[in-house]
């Protein structure tokens, strides 16, 4: 046990995801080190994200305004909808730059061993945009893990009778690999959905 | 396939040591509690992904060590030399190599080295419980295919959601558990799903052993009954996939088991939702053994039982070998629970395979030919001394 201050900012650390108090501990003891003005950027930061950063209204990514900047942005199909988990995700599509639609953040995925049903997702938020937006189709981009899963096919039940286009991300073979590298179950997934070659 | 060396660092009552193993049969000699079992059990846990002792890995650390590692070079059928690391730690992810490489995820090292272990507790899969069998059934098909240690672990995590959601709804008034249930439905057909997969699996499993199974049963009972192996489903004695095929390593259809599966669910909706559990599924499933008119569990006599033990895994060698390289065979301690006549008969059986690695207190219980590894412990710690012949320890 450290002193004060120094053990307080190591338990803080230490609560952030994927810091161990071993690392807490190598963290703090760079902070203290490290020039005040450093320190103080950081402190700085934390602050500003807390004061600023809010949820959009319309799909719940991440925002600085009411509406975030994908939202705001009139350049952008409003009839395609693209469902995600987290707000990373967001930013994982946008770097493929193939997409010009719109997205909604759940905010997890469906799992009633860490208490989390549709009520605690933004389910509702989405079924309301369906009312409000000429949404005509339905990109279902959660994990492709049994959670993620249940979450799409939860969904697509939800939202077909509605008359939506509901699709589903496909999952295969990674692009540059080997086809004797993947494992059984991808592989298996990639025949199921396998197209047609256009001439 | 063979192993051709191990080594052990820190590993049970192992500080270090390297042995080099030949083709054929390796007998470990010494008294008990000395350490032979040990070191099949690391031989094991390398080949399979989980101990046959334990579950987790920490307790294969040596006591006062925070980390060990157990390193096998291995001689494929095809004449490829290849390497298997795995890197132990107490309280965090063992991490695993293939020919130098770390594998992203444990099960991608399954099969690099293929082994059939046989120890006295295997008795269990003749008279314990399903899980047990269960047990055996999975831990061939993770052997056989990679692929269904993914499927085996989807499955559970459905599993476990689902049974959490139906202990939720577990009492409630009919209005209130349909809020509290609502994705029950997507539960179910993630189950199904990934359930079917499993028992079509299994079902090819029991396929491909049936016939094995009789045949070695034959040559090691005294009284040389015809014995049968089936599945025997939770979802329903018929599952619309025949029992017996002519090309015994089909995989059946998996559209009839997964309606007869989800039938299944629907039938028991009440029970589940007044249980709280899942009530149907390949967690709950079972192996019927018969031998003659009578299954084993209840009416086998002790020598039918041993018999019946011994031929599923002989069985589970060959149904190995048949896709890939022959495994490894690994005999713990197994020849002081027979009688002369077996041991005879399960030496005959051993002549056959590439290599057998055996444990034994007493010598002469072994009536095998082959190289002798003295064990005994000294200060707390193995000391392994091969005698004159082809195995040789550093």
């Amino acid at each position: 046990m450290y002193e004060g201050a120094v053990q307080d900012l190591i338990d803080e650390l230490g609560r952030l995801p994927g810091v161990g108090p071993k690392s807490a501990q190598r963290i703090a003891f760079h902070l203290m080190q490290a020039d005040t003005a450093d320190a103080s950027r950081l402190a700085e930061a934390i602050t500003q994200v807390k004061a600023t950063v809010r949820f959009c209204q319309r799909c719940w990514n991440i925002s600085e305004a009411e509406e975030c900047r994908i939202c705001r942005d009139p350049r952008r199909d409003e009839a395609v909808v693209c469902v995600v988990e987290e707000a990373r995700d967001v930013v994982a599509i946008e770097r493929t730059r193939e997409y010009r639609g719109r997205y909604h953040v759940l905010g997890g995925a469906i799992s009633p061993i860490d208490g989390v049903g549709p009520d605690e997702l933004h389910v509702k938020e989405l079924l309301g945009r369906l009312d409000d937006e000429p949404v005509e189709e339905l990109i279902l981009a959660t994990n492709p893990n049994v959670e993620g899963e249940a979450t799409a096919s939860y969904l697509s039940r939800l939202v077909t009778p509605l008359g939506v286009r509901v699709t589903r991300l496909a999952s295969g073979l990674p692009v540059g690999g080997d086809l004797d590298y993947a494992d059984e179950v991808t592989l298996g997934r990639a025949f199921l959905g396998r197209r047609e070659l256009g001439v | 396939m063979r192993l051709r060396r191990l080594e052990l660092i820190d590993i049970r009552s192992y500080d270090r040591v390297v042995v080099t193993f030949g083709p054929g049969v390796t007998v470990l000699v010494g008294p008990n509690a000395q350490g032979k079992t040990n070191l099949l059990e690391a031989i094991h846990r390398a080949a399979t992904g989980s101990s046959h002792r334990v579950s987790g890995d920490g307790p294969l650390v040596r006591a006062g060590s925070d980390h060990g590692v157990v390193r096998c070079e291995l001689l494929g059928d095809d004449g490829r030399r290849r390497t298997l690391e795995l890197e132990v730690g107490v309280g965090r992810r063992t991490r695993t190599k293939v020919d130098g490489q770390q594998v992203r995820r444990a099960a991608d090292a399954v099969g690099a080295l293929r082994v059939a272990l046989f120890a006295p507790e295997d008795i269990a899969i003749v008279r314990g419980d399903p899980g047990e069998r269960r047990r055996f059934l999975d831990d061939l098909l993770t052997q056989r295919r990679p692929a269904f240690g993914a499927a085996r672990a989807e499955y559970d995590r459905a599993l476990r959601q689902r049974n959490q959601l139906l202990k939720r709804a577990r009492g409630l008034p009919a209005d209130a558990r349909a809020a509290a249930a609502a994705t029950i439905d997507v539960w179910t057909e993630q189950l199904v799903t990934h359930g079917t997969q499993l028992i079509a699996a299994r079902i090819a499993a029991v396929r491909a052993l049936s016939g094995p199974v009789d045949r070695f049963y034959r040559e090691l009972a005294d009284r040389p009954e015809p014995v049968s192996i089936r599945y025997q489903a939770s979802a329903g004695r018929d599952l619309g996939v025949p029992d017996v095929t002519e090309d015994p390593s089909l995989v059946p259809d998996p559209a009839p088991i997964a309606d007869a599966f989800r039938a299944a669910l629907a039938e028991a909706a009440e029970d589940e939702f007044a249980r709280g559990l899942t009530l149907v599924g390949p967690h709950r499933d079972d192996l019927e053994l018969t031998i003659g008119a009578l299954p084993a569990k209840g009416y086998a006599s002790h020598g039918e039982v041993w018999s019946l033990a011994l031929a599923l895994k002989l069985a589970t060698v060959q149904v190995l070998a048949e896709v890939g390289d022959r495994p490894v065979v690994l005999l713990d301690d197994v020849f002081a629970e027979l009688d002369t006549t077996r041991r005879d008969r399960l030496a005959l059986a051993c002549a056959g395979f590439e290599q057998v690695l055996v444990t034994a207190a007493v010598e002469a219980d072994v009536p095998l030919e082959g190289a002798r590894i003295e064990v005994a412990q000294a200060d707390g710690l193995t000391r392994l001394r091969p005698r004159e012949g082809a195995a040789g320890a550093a």
